[in-house]
């Protein structure tokens, strides 16, 4: 067994030595957003284009390579206006690039070195263009740390992750920290999970690090199966070897030498970068039976989930890994005392072991002066619903909402998607599991405690933002459709308990309920609550109670008057034409399925609401908006 | 035991010696013979639990947990709308309504006659950055309107139609 350090340096070296041919680099983003907007085409063109110019084209990095440099990179952030393609070291980026633009990009900013001002993002507040990620809002107010990397460099390609100072903090880690001492870095650096528990790592991995000697297991929780959130999608997707390292690091800690990586089966192309990534980190020596040449072996797996949100939950993962029904079991034992096959496992999710590395990198010192005291570092955020700049963004803790909403995302959008920043109603944080926040705490400093005590939680991190358009009663009943479906059944209150709270959802969206329904609902929401063994059934009643008491008047509309204030629910709307829009244009007469709509041309209509079967297509075809169901 | 039958055994064995008889990779097993025959035929089931040793109860337990596992035949395109948070405020609703409506499924079926297509809902496919979206096997349509989704139907129409020609 030699001791020689693994020549990370020497993969950096030659990295750079066959990049210092190339006079410009082209990126273009291919996460999962950019590709549905065709950016893969966009980048068959551009190697075609360049080619055809007679322009010096490097595909894949070679000695003696030069000209331009196109590559493929994962998420970048700003989904909505994909495909986007960044150009360096011009530091341009191109929105909404297809696949017609690519012969001007061509000619005037590669050969020309000029800029294709129509293809640069607008700013909608102002008109002004934006020449890049240094000027354009949506990244200038952000802080990318675990995303940094994440749309620039190539997923694919471990010697540009290493390149970029990758694999040394596993290095250093492995040959020369020990368990403890990496333990109590993350403890001084104040990591807390980022999958919604917000515990801190350092402690949990102390705890297993404490365990007798034996097998024990690293467990990457990539099931980020909450709707609405996808930044673990896009750090595996992006930058899956900085979740690897992680784990290296996260093993060494507790002294386990396997491990499974845990995917959604949603996400089809992070499996596939990941088990990429694995293999490539294998054939250096960074994984498997000498790690770093050390004695030390460590093994990582990728298991590909099969559709159950609870697995997402500790215990349930395991047994879902052991091949069985993903379903929870009591705590204690805690995982980290008895998890996988029994033994102590420790699960971590992506963003948290993509942090990892950082800190070590780093050191605890630089971590904890991002975010604030009890919530060091930053967290990701998808925003999005009804946002401008839908996408998925980083901020240090302790950023308000309206930072968030406003200013990164760029201001609340009404139905038509014109920029309307007064019809701002609620923000959604946490999924199935978290609560609404409205107005009244758009200055809320975002982290861990202040969520709770505000009555919504960090949880994955996804942020919806509904405008005023939008049903609260609609939305947790949306939420509660969702548990109740995901629910695996084991707990009876989770089970049933779920099931007649939607049961009541439903009666107060259709017309049926009674004064006694609200009280009931809140009774049996707080019952599923306590009587529930996991986090999904003690948490499956927060979108209903925070709608609840957030939102009292929209429901006592429902429940008394019969009236949904947004016209959102069906079973309630009462359509009516406004005479004084009316042009008695005909047009919804014609085409009102059912011939509920009366008048004469020229004069205003009405709909005789005995026949009305509330189908809608009179809103949708007036010209005028004269008609309402509100 | 017809040839046929032999060779879809054969096949089965090889997915269960390739996963090394291990009960624990019994979701891996069921994807990948789900991956074959597009669902999990009922006799299979019995035959990988016989296999790994395991009770048909066992296996057939776990195939009905999941929901990526499914016990009948799917569509040719098996069409999944997204209904996480993202796509519903952004009304998913409408294109679910449309394409139900487009592809005739009455009566909460879910395939039609011909075996073409499967309409699903799926709770979130992280795509929410290009809501309302749906996937149409693998490939993932984002920012879609009832009208766009229904003229992807007809382009998938139109692409049979010339097939078949």
């Amino acid at each position: 067994m030699t001791t020689e350090k693994l020549g990370l340096e020497a993969i950096q070296a030659a990295y750079h030595k066959k990049a210092s041919g190339l006079t410009s680099r082209i990126i273009i983003c291919a996460g999962t957003g950019c590709v549905a907007n065709g950016s893969l085409k966009v980048y068959d063109a551009l190697c075609a284009a360049i080619a055809a110019a007679g322009l010096e084209l490097t595909v894949e990095l070679k000695e003696e390579s030069g000209g331009t440099h196109v590559s493929r990179s994962g998420c970048q952030g700003f989904c909505q206006m994909g495909p986007l393609v960044t150009i360096l070291p011009h530091s341009i980026l191109y929105t909404k690039v297809q696949p017609g633009d690519v012969p001007e990009i061509v000619e005037e900013t590669l050969r020309a070195g000029r800029v294709v001002e129509r293809l640069l993002y607008e700013n909608p507040a102002g008109g002004r263009r934006c020449r890049g990620t240094d000027d354009i809002p949506f990244y200038t107010r952000q802080h990318r740390y675990v995303l940094k990397k994440c749309g620039i460099i190539d997923p694919e390609d471990i010697a540009e992750y290493i390149a970029g100072g990758g694999y040394a903090a596993a290095r250093k880690a492995v040959l020369d920290m020990t368990g403890e001492q990496l333990c109590l870095e993350m403890l001084d650096a104040g990591l807390r999970g980022r999958g919604g528990g917000g515990f801190p790592t350092g402690m949990k991995w102390d705890m297993a690090r404490k365990q007798p000697e034996g097998k024990k297991y690293i467990i990457c929780n990539g099931d980020e199966g909450d709707p609405g959130a996808f930044m673990d999608r896009s750090v595996m997707e992006g930058n899956p070897h900085s979740v690897i390292e992680g784990m290296i690091i996260a093993g060494r800690a507790i002294g386990a030498d396997e491990g499974y990586i845990y995917v959604r089966a949603e996400y089809p192309l992070a499996v596939r970068r990941m088990r990429k990534a694995l293999e490539d980190a294998r054939s250096l020596g960074i994984l498997g039976d000498a790690v770093f040449r050390s004695q030390l072996s460590f093994n990582l797996q990728v298991m590909e989930g099969a559709g159950a949100f609870v697995c997402g939950e500790e215990t349930a993962m395991i047994a879902s890994i052991q091949g069985s029904r993903g379903m929870p079991m009591p705590k204690p034992p805690f995982p980290v005392q008895s998890g996988l096959w029994g033994r102590p496992t420790v699960i971590n999710n992506v963003e948290t072991l993509a942090s990892v590395p950082l800190i070590i990198a780093g050191g605890a010192a630089a971590f904890r002066s991002m975010g604030t005291k009890n919530s060091p570092g930053t967290k990701t955020f998808a925003v999005t619903g009804h946002v401008a700049n839908t996408g998925l963004i980083e901020v240090p803790f302790g950023t308000t909402l309206r930072e968030i909403i406003f200013d990164i995302a760029g201001g609340v959008t009404a139905d038509d998607e014109t920029i309307r920043n007064d019809a701002f109603k609620a923000v959604q944080i946490g999924g199935p599991s978290g609560g609404c926040l409205t107005e009244k705490d758009l200055d809320l400093p975002l982290d861990f405690d202040n969520l709770q005590f505000a009555g919504a939680m960090v949880g994955s991190g996804g942020l919806v933002v509904m405008n005023s358009g939008t049903c609260m009663v609609g939305i947790a009943r949306f939420f509660m459709q969702f548990t109740q479906n995901e629910s695996c059944g084991k707990c009876v209150l989770c089970r049933e308990g779920t099931r007649q709270m939607l049961d009541l959802l439903d009666d107060i969206i259709e017309g049926r309920a009674d004064s006694s329904t609200l009280g009931l609902l809140k009774d049996l929401g707080r019952c599923v609550k306590k009587g529930s063994l996991c986090g999904l059934g003690k948490t499956a009643p927060n979108p209903v109670l925070s709608t609840l008491a957030k939102f009292p008047d929209e429901y006592m509309a429902h429940v008394e008057q019969k009236y949904c204030p947004t016209g959102r629910c069906r079973a309630l709307v009462k359509f009516r034409i406004l005479p004084e829009y009316c042009k008695g244009c005909m047009l919804c007469k014609k085409k009102c399925p059912v011939g509920a709509i009366t008048g004469e041309k020229g004069a205003p209509h009405e709909i005789n609401l005995a026949t009305c079967i509330k189908c809608g297509v009179c809103i949708e075809v007036c010209r005028l908006k004269a008609i309402t169901g509100a | 035991m017809d040839k046929e039958s032999i060779r879809k055994f054969e096949y089965i064995f090889e997915i269960v010696e390739r996963n090394g008889r291990s009960p624990a990779r019994l979701i891996p097993i069921l994807q990948a013979v789900q991956e074959q025959y597009r669902y999990l035929p009922e006799e299979v089931l019995t035959l990988v639990a016989t296999a790994l040793g395991l009770s048909p109860a066992k296996v057939f337990g776990v195939a009905t947990f999941y929901s990526h596992f499914t016990l009948t035949p799917k569509g040719k395109y098996l069409i999944r709308i997204c209904d996480g948070t993202a796509c519903h405020v952004k009304r998913s609703d409408g294109l679910l309504a449309a394409l139900r409506e487009k592809l005739r499924l009455r009566d909460g079926s879910a395939t039609t006659p011909d075996m073409l297509f499967t309409l699903e809902t799926v709770s979130c496919l992280g795509a929410c950055g290009l809501a309302p979206a749906m996937v149409v096997n693998d490939e993932v349509h984002g920012q879609l309107t009832p009208e766009k989704a229904v003229a992807l139907i007809d382009e998938l129409l139109r692409k049979e139609d010339e097939n078949d020609n």
